[in-house]
């Protein structure tokens, strides 16, 4: 027997260590489609119950949108639905070069490379065009997928203080003896919703001659005046070497992702990165729902104005009703409550009045940072937000927290 | 009595990770990696600083997350390869 006794201890144990810590995770089934309102089974075999969503990343409300669904349907039934291979061996349609062309164009950038994922994009990035000689120098509250693909460069790597451009200038002069340079930072950070300085970050790139590559998942397709992204937001757009992101989020939410940047990175990229390589080509289905959605946002900027409203309302009714919220402006709203169990006690109640909206606490955010993180979308009418600010308000009074600051809240709930 | 390793140590520590507006006393046993304060990722840094500052070389199998924990254990690993240090 493969499998024995001893094997199994041990995964048991694993499991049962993670449940102890509090952190074992469990799924909710979702019944509908994507949108501002679902249908959830929580916790299961419970009834289907009506909510609003305010933990997705369907920024623009895609995801749900009946023109993408519709490119979908007829690009499945005009593509296909499987290729059946790689990219490079018979995987490759018109309209996976079209999507490539039209993100470039997008993006303001000289060439894309479709991937599955953008987790695979930031695990081919790193390893396909750094060497030994080189280093990696990032943010230190990067991605996790960064983090793994930086992990399987050659590259040396070290890090800057959370959007510290001193401390980002000390590590760039430290370094100044490597080949290449390559600066590493999320767009816009998961958590916090922080938006990275990427005009100070250029700036220091070019006096000491570095690269600057960005994870823009959560900016593509909203952030900016005309939703290119992080670039368009901080007045770089051209000056960005490599830009990855998702189709996963705003972007019609399927998956697929790409990296986009200067034109001999990408041409490399073809040629050696492994998960575009030794992985399936991006689905025709969601290769041809893309091409629409980068075709939407192109023509108008209405939804991510929409959002852009959505967010400054929501933060404006939360801050009024006295949440302690994470500044900022980005859709992504941290209603901070600090202690690990306030958060999931909050996160269910607001579920038992049709909120659905989760708490994060340690490892995912830093220990005594604990909140809801909410996500705002275009898809949510004001009629959504109403609701959501009077649950949040009725949790809130019944636990305490409201007027409450960061200290108070600890005070009252502990770390 | 006066540890100047420690003390060089602790204060890269403390410019290195300690974020502004949240301050936190580094002591010869707080635990740095299991709590929290170092992710064993940026460790990377520490381990350069140490092999520069005394020209010595860490092996991987020196450097792990639980040999770096404290102020204290990363001078003993500095003081296997550094005796004098």
């Amino acid at each position: 027997m493969v499998y024995g006794k001893a094997a199994r201890d041990h995964y048991v144990a694993e499991l049962a260590a993670i449940k102890k810590d509090g952190l074992f995770k469990e799924e909710r089934f979702i019944h509908s489609h994507q949108g501002a309102e679902i249908e959830v089974e929580y916790p299961l075999g419970a009834p289907v119950k009506r909510v609003i969503n305010m933990c997705a990343n369907n920024y623009l409300g895609l995801s749900g949108h009946p023109d993408v669904e519709k490119a979908a349907a007829e690009g499945l039934s005009a593509k296909g639905y499987g290729m059946s291979s790689v990219r490079f061996i018979c995987g490759t349609q018109d309209i996976h070069h079209e999507l490539e062309r039209k993100l470039s164009e997008f993006l303001g950038t000289e060439e894309t490379l479709l991937f599955g994922s953008c987790m695979d994009a930031n695990a081919a990035i790193f390893e396909v065009t750094l060497g030994p000689e080189d280093v990696i120098i990032a943010d230190r509250l990067v991605h996790a997928s960064i983090i793994d693909g930086i992990k399987l460069s050659s590259a040396q790597y070290d890090s800057y203080k959370h959007m510290d451009m001193k401390h980002l200038e000390s590590k760039l002069q430290q370094f100044q003896y490597k080949r290449i340079r390559m600066v590493a930072t999320d767009g816009v950070f998961s958590m916090d919703g922080d938006i990275a300085p990427l005009d100070r970050i250029c700036e220091l790139a070019e006096k000491y001659d570095a690269m600057v590559m960005i994870d823009d998942s959560h900016a593509t397709g909203f952030l900016g005046k005309t939703g290119r992204g992080t670039h368009e937001h901080c007045g770089v757009v051209g000056r960005i070497d490599v830009i990855t992101t998702t189709l996963g989020k705003a972007m019609g939410g399927a998956s697929g992702g790409c990296i986009s940047g200067r034109k001999e990175l990408v041409d490399l990229c073809f040629q050696r990165a492994r998960p575009y390589l030794f992985s399936n080509t991006l689905a025709p289905v969601i290769t041809a729902a893309s091409i629409k959605v980068v075709d939407l946002i192109s023509a108008t900027t209405e939804r991510r104005d929409k959002l852009e409203w959505n967010a400054k309302y929501f933060r404006e009714k939360m801050e009024a009703a006295g949440f302690d919220l994470r500044p900022g402006r980005h859709p992504i709203v941290p209603v901070m409550l600090y202690n690990a169990q306030l958060a999931q006690d909050v996160s269910r109640e607001l579920y038992d009045e049709g909120i659905y909206a989760i708490g994060f606490f340690f490892p995912v955010v830093p220990k005594g940072q604990a909140r809801i993180r909410v996500q705002l979308s275009a898809a949510h009418e004001k009629d959504h937000l109403d609701k959501a600010v009077a649950a949040f308000t009725k949790v809130g009074a019944k636990y305490g927290i409201l007027g409450l600051k960061k200290d108070q809240i600890i005070a009252k709930y502990g770390m | 009595m006066a540890d100047a390793l420690k003390d060089k140590i602790r204060e890269y520590v403390h410019n290195e990770y300690v974020e502004e507006g949240n301050e936190v006393e580094i002591k010869d046993d707080t635990p740095l990696i299991s709590g929290g304060l170092v992710d064993s990722f940026s460790m990377v840094s520490l381990k350069l600083f140490l092999e520069n500052e005394y020209k010595i070389k860490i092996p991987d199998e020196d450097a792990s997350a639980e040999a770096f924990d404290t102020v204290n254990r990363i001078a003993g690993v500095v003081r296997k390869f550094s005796p004098q240090a």
